[in-house]
């Protein structure tokens, strides 16, 4: 069903944990849907210095978020913020259909600790070009459905 | 390397492989009247007054089909068109096999009408609310008696109380060899047997319709079967089917004891995991069933990593069903769907030994602990303090 590198990811997740003085902080999905994560973002000079996930989910949830925290890691912000579900899932060489909105996920949970970040720095006018400012909104009338 | 997945799929006992084997190259055919034919035909025969022993029914009463889907899709189907002038409503319970499930939603599109009876935190049937959905025009009940995903046996001799003289139908699927199923102490009117599940050969089941209770025919053909399953009869897998029976009704009594040991110790296990809960009845479930649930992670995730280990279960997570729904079972028990995705059912089988308990005992909370690690959700908790 999963590819090999899903389930390397899966056996021997990186960046697993929490930073506890994150800098950034992104969460999505519910436990209602089977999926959650959260990942924490430490950024120097505009750049991913450490990354951190917390999974709550299925195989390919926590292979993608092992995988985007990978991709992230030492990017700048704005090259970040260009890993989408499809680099995460290409990266892992391939997801199953029902599975690509776990990729969704985290790269979601991944523009949220970005999103994050910038409004904690107050830096507003950056999060409104990077179309970051409406992300935050959703987050907090989070419902529980479940995308599928 | 412990396989605990035999409510998935039972290996073919060796004993059984040996009566098949002459039948595979066998070119018999029940049908036909010369003495090639009429081999077949015997071992056929035979074959069914085995399976008809087991459950203390007639041979006559028994109708081979390819396995447990189509038992049931003939009793249900087969049972409200040949029916349907007596009344239109039948009522199934919500834990039914989903060939069940899905027959009552079919007749339900084509002019029947359908409840589905609730049941208790434990998976049993609420009798008085059962009792309360007969009506007039009830012509068919469909309780299982056993459930393969939570193990919780279901009171059919109260069942068939509470519907007074309904046509009963009892899918023993599940129970079969591992709980007594006698047609006659159950007061059924129909049963849906598989082979596999007593370490038969896949491809053949058969439904049990006691004398005198019509149903018309769901697969057309030559009048196999005394003209309810038409196309030419699986012999081997039917002769393989009546040995399976045959062993079950010797050793069945022995193996559910050893069974049951077994799965004690298992369930006392996996329930000092922290937030480890048990799915189904705590004494009425069935021998070789336990069925958990660990809180804050996912069940493919357990199940994709014992696996890793060698140990093979099944989840009712959505995450691993094709419709990314998690099981109606468990949704039918009340579980929360964060509940239902941290499920478990380990099921235990002939092969299984004691030290195959050991070894889950050993490996399994390491695994448990390593995912609740990852979780969000068990972070909260612990910082929450709960």
């Amino acid at each position: 069903m999963y590819s090999e590198k899903v389930m390397e990811h899966f056996r021997n997740p990186r960046n697993v944990g929490v930073i506890e003085d994150a800098d950034g902080v992104g969460t999505v999905g519910n436990p209602v849907c089977g999926d959650m994560m959260t990942i924490y973002i430490k950024v120097k000079d505009d750049r991913i210095e450490d990354i951190k996930f917390q999974t709550f989910g299925c195989a390919a949830a926590i292979a993608t978020s092992s995988m985007a925290t990978e991709l992230a890691k030492g990017k700048t912000l704005e090259e970040a913020l260009k890993i989408t579900k499809q680099t995460v899932a290409e990266a892992l060489g391939g997801l199953p259909p029902q599975k690509m909105h776990c990729s969704n996920l985290a790269a979601e949970a991944l523009k949220r600790a970005i999103a994050d970040y910038l409004k904690k720095q107050g830096r507003i006018d950056e999060l409104k070009r990077l179309g970051l400012d409406k992300l935050s909104e959703e987050e907090e009338h989070e419902e529980e459905v479940c995308e599928v | 390397m412990p396989y605990m997945d035999y409510v998935s799929g039972c290996p073919v006992a060796e004993r059984v492989v040996e009566a098949m084997l002459p039948y595979f190259k066998h070119p018999g055919n029940p049908s036909s009247i010369h003495s090639v034919g009429l081999e077949a035909r015997n071992a056929m025969e035979e074959a069914r007054g085995k399976v008809a022993s087991l459950i203390k029914a007639d041979s006559s009463e028994i109708v081979f089909t390819s396995g447990a889907t189509e038992a049931n899709n003939l009793a249900i189907i087969g049972y409200a068109m040949r029916n349907k002038s007596k009344g239109k409503h039948i009522i199934v319970s919500a834990i039914e096999h989903i060939s069940i499930i899905n027959c009552a939603k079919f007749l339900q599109k084509n002019g029947f009408e359908v409840d589905y009876a609730p049941v208790d935190r434990y998976g049993k049937v609420k009798l008085d609310e059962l009792e309360n959905l007969v009506r007039e025009d009830t012509i068919l009940v469909s309780i299982q008696h056993a459930n393969p995903e939570i193990g919780t046996i279901q009171d059919i001799e109260k069942v068939r109380d509470a519907i007074k003289d309904v046509t009963l139908h009892v899918d023993a699927t599940a129970s079969l060899g591992k709980i007594e199923v006698n047609v006659e102490r159950l007061g059924v009117d129909m049963l849906t047997l598989s082979s596999n599940d007593i370490y038969g050969p896949r491809g053949v089941g058969a439904l049990y319709i006691r004398k005198g209770v019509r149903v018309n025919p769901i697969i057309l053909g030559g009048g196999q079967e005394k003209g309810l399953r038409g196309g030419t009869e699986n012999v081997a897998a039917i002769v393989g089917f009546g040995r399976a029976a045959e062993i079950t009704m010797e050793e069945w009594k022995s193996e559910a004891e050893r069974l049951k040991k077994m799965r004690d110790r298992l369930i006392e296990g996996l329930l000092k995991i922290e937030d480890t809960f048990l799915n189904g009845h705590p004494t009425d479930r069935l021998p070789n069933n336990a069925s958990v649930r660990f809180s804050y992670i996912e069940g493919e995730s357990i199940i994709l990593s014992l696996d890793m280990e060698g140990i093979q279960a099944s989840t009712g997570s959505a995450c691993t069903s094709k419709t990314l729904q998690p099981s109606h079972v468990l949704m039918a028990i009340g579980l929360k769907h964060e509940e239902a995705h941290g499920s478990v059912v380990f099921s235990l089988g002939r092969w299984n030994k004691e030290e195959d308990v050991d070894y889950v005992l050993e490996k399994l909370p390491p695994i448990i602990e390593r995912l609740r690690m990852m979780s969000p959700l068990y972070l909260k908790k612990k910082k929450g303090g709960g």
